[in-house]
């Protein structure tokens, strides 16, 4: 099978290149967490790009319910076209309707499935999906159809730790802590996004990024993403490297409430 | 193989299973460490710490079997000089059979001497010394399973040992919340399915019996969704002899708060008599008796605190540790009434379970309510009593 390397607009570190690649050869869904913007989500869009199969994005809502991932039955459009006689209505396989896990399972060629915020559904969400992530196969009752994949997905599942989640889930997955990125990374990671900028600039601007980020009791604490909204606008707003050491500007872009702009501004003389 | 890191992991309180040890095993016959100890360290983290809590007993664990085999850049820097590349050996089936695995420990010990006893000419080719190509299990490219690798590429600065010994998951230990997240797991347990919320689940049967009444135009009968949750009634001891348990108590109150939806908590003083506080400093009470009309007797029942009180506390009108509170019925009594409107019932005792024969009221209390430690095991295991009682 081949490997995933990863692709030029994600840094990522040869660790968790590494694990990718065991989750892929051992069959494992892999469990991503770290701090919001350090990439969980796009890792599988990357994995998807790299090894050129398609990503099947099952997005977990509070309300979501593991069978709604792997099929739906329309019991209500069924009875509803049991008045009129358009329609069969003792096929019931039209009135199945596949989830994303369904449909993962379900498909022809081999797709990455990624199941993103797991940790946002009901506590027993993963324990519901535990065998099918195990035989990747799921009956429907209703047609008596039984789905089996084909090519087994690579499974990325990622999580903010809202919830704890169960043992008997963590203990069939491989696990991966994204740390945020060290400076030096992130400054890889900055020229990605702003290829044509100076180094020395984005340099500085990484530094006072960390500047921002060290200080204490900070209610949200910016991320990769806002960093790169904020050299946009350091960019756009014509800033050199030497004003950028006096002074932070735009700091309503890295910081989103208002003491937090308050304090930093505060410990910024 | 590698054991005894299993067996570190384990010691370090890290919760580690066998059939996580044997996901390890299978991905180190896949090769996919290759020999590299750094990768090594990122795959067994991978698959044995599902938590970044545990992250750095992980580390301290790896050290705990590792760190010896590290070497420093001063002898690194002496071995690389002394290996030259050379043409990999070959070597047929039956003699790589010959030539074995040997245990890491003995590896380890047989390196270590050897170069102590290598005089500093370079060594390519043979069984013995640690040079590049041969058969012995020191040096690098060469054929051993159980060999030690020494360079071959890897940047001293990012070697396993090195990564474990910066520990750098210490920050995400925290002991504290970690208890708290505990207890909330293990309250988890005790939740049970009621139907509640907003009508949004097809109620099938209804509907076609309804449609059938409504001679065939279609008519929906819609049901509440069956929903888990958690409803808990919890007393908690606030008397002197609790004091040294305050943190613990408030932990497990605040570990409640966030699981708990429907939660009434109380306190009171050694025992429970006819009023039953909502705050203990300020002594706002509440009849114990409207408590047990008002909250529905499916609701769960924990009593926490050590049951050590002077016997006429429990048994003697009147008996209360506080002088100008009139008791007219004794605590046992109060209790009682507590575990039949609760058949669902269990008391958490912070003192250990050892003590427990040595105070007589805790015996007295025992035959009321089945009683648990206050540690995370004991919580488990009372939720699991919970579940099963009646």
């Amino acid at each position: 099978m081949d490997r995933f390397k990863g692709v030029e607009n994600y840094i990522l570190s040869d660790a968790l290149r590494e694990i990718v690649n065991a989750a892929i050869v051992l069959r494992r869904p892999l469990l991503l967490k770290g701090e919001p913007g350090t990439g969980k989500t796009q890792l599988a869009e990357v994995i998807a790009a790299d090894l050129g199969l398609r990503l099947v994005r099952w997005n977990v809502k509070s309300t979501t319910k593991a069978s709604d991932g792997l099929y739906v039955y329309d019991t209500v459009q069924r009875l509803n076209d049991s008045r009129f006689h358009d329609k069969d209505v003792s096929d019931i396989k039209q009135y199945i309707k596949l989830g994303r896990l369904g449909e993962a399972l379900a498909s022809e060629e081999q797709v990455v499935l990624l199941i993103d915020e797991i940790d946002k559904a009901d506590l027993e969400f993963p324990n519901d999906l535990l065998f099918e992530l195990d035989q990747m196969s799921f009956d429907i009752l209703e047609t008596g159809e039984h789905v089996t994949a084909r090519h087994r997905p690579i499974v990325i599942i990622t999580s903010n730790s809202e919830k704890e989640l169960p043992d008997a889930f963590l203990r069939r997955c491989l696990f991966h802590y994204i740390e945020f990125p060290e400076p030096e990374m992130m400054e890889r990671i900055a020229a990605v996004h702003h290829p044509d900028l100076q180094p020395r600039l984005i340099a500085q601007i990484v530094a006072r990024f960390y500047f921002v980020r060290r200080q204490r009791d900070l209610k949200k604490k910016p991320s990769t993403s806002e960093l790169l909204d904020w050299i946009q606008a350091v960019v756009a707003g014509g800033i050199d490297a030497e004003a950028l050491q006096r002074r932070l500007p735009f700091l309503g872009v890295l910081l989103k409430t208002e003491e937090d702009v308050a304090r930093v501004s505060r410990g910024d003389r | 193989m590698f054991i005894n890191l299993f067996q570190a992991l384990r010691r370090h309180g890290v919760p580690v299973t066998f059939d996580e040890w044997l996901t390890l095993q299978a991905a180190l016959g896949e090769d996919l460490a290759g020999g590299s100890l750094t990768r090594f360290y990122h795959l067994a983290r991978a698959t044995l710490v599902k938590t970044e809590a545990h992250f750095d007993r992980f580390d301290r664990a790896f050290l705990d079997c590792f760190s010896h085999i590290g070497t420093d850049a001063e002898l690194l820097g002496r071995i690389e000089e002394r290996l030259g590349k050379m043409p990999p050996l070959e070597l047929t089936d039956e003699e790589r059979r010959l030539v074995g695995a040997l245990e890491l420990e003995e590896v380890r010990k047989g390196f270590l001497d050897r170069l102590r006893n290598q005089d500093d000419m370079p060594h390519v080719g043979g069984n013995k010394a640690v040079g590049t190509h041969g058969r012995s299990p020191y040096g690098a490219w060469g054929y051993n399973p159980a060999g030690v690798r020494v360079g071959q590429g890897e940047g001293v600065h990012r070697r396993a040992v090195q990564i474990a010994e910066r520990r750098s998951f210490r920050n995400y230990r925290d002991d504290v919340a970690l208890d708290v997240r505990g207890m909330k797991t293990a309250l988890g347990l005790i939740r049970q399915a009621v139907r509640e919320g907003p009508k949004e689940s097809l109620d099938v049967e209804g509907t076609v019996r309804a449609t059938c009444r409504n001679a065939g135009e279609l008519e929906f009968v819609w049901e509440r969704a069956r929903r888990k949750r958690i409803k808990l009634l919890l007393l908690m001891d606030a008397g002197g002899t609790m004091e040294p348990h305050a943190e613990l108590v408030s932990r497990l109150f605040s570990a409640a708060k966030d699981v708990v939806k429907d939660l009434k908590p109380y306190y009171f003083h050694n025992c429970v008599y006819q009023d039953l506080y909502t705050d203990i400093r300020q002594m706002r009470s509440v009849p114990t008796r409207k408590v047990l009309e008002a909250v529905p007797g499916d609701y769960k029942a924990i009593l926490v605190g050590d049951a050590s009180m002077a016997p006429g506390e429990l048994l003697r009108p009147n008996g209360a540790i506080d002088f100008w509170y009139e008791n007219d019925r004794p605590g046992v009594e109060w209790l009682s009434d507590i575990r039949r409107r609760f058949p669902k019932a269990i008391w958490l005792n912070p003192d250990p379970r050892a003590w427990w024969d040595g105070t007589p009221t805790v015996g007295m209390v025992r035959s009321i309510f089945p009683m648990f430690e206050l540690t995370l095991e004991g919580l488990r295991a009372g939720a699991r009593a919970l579940m099963r009682s009646g």
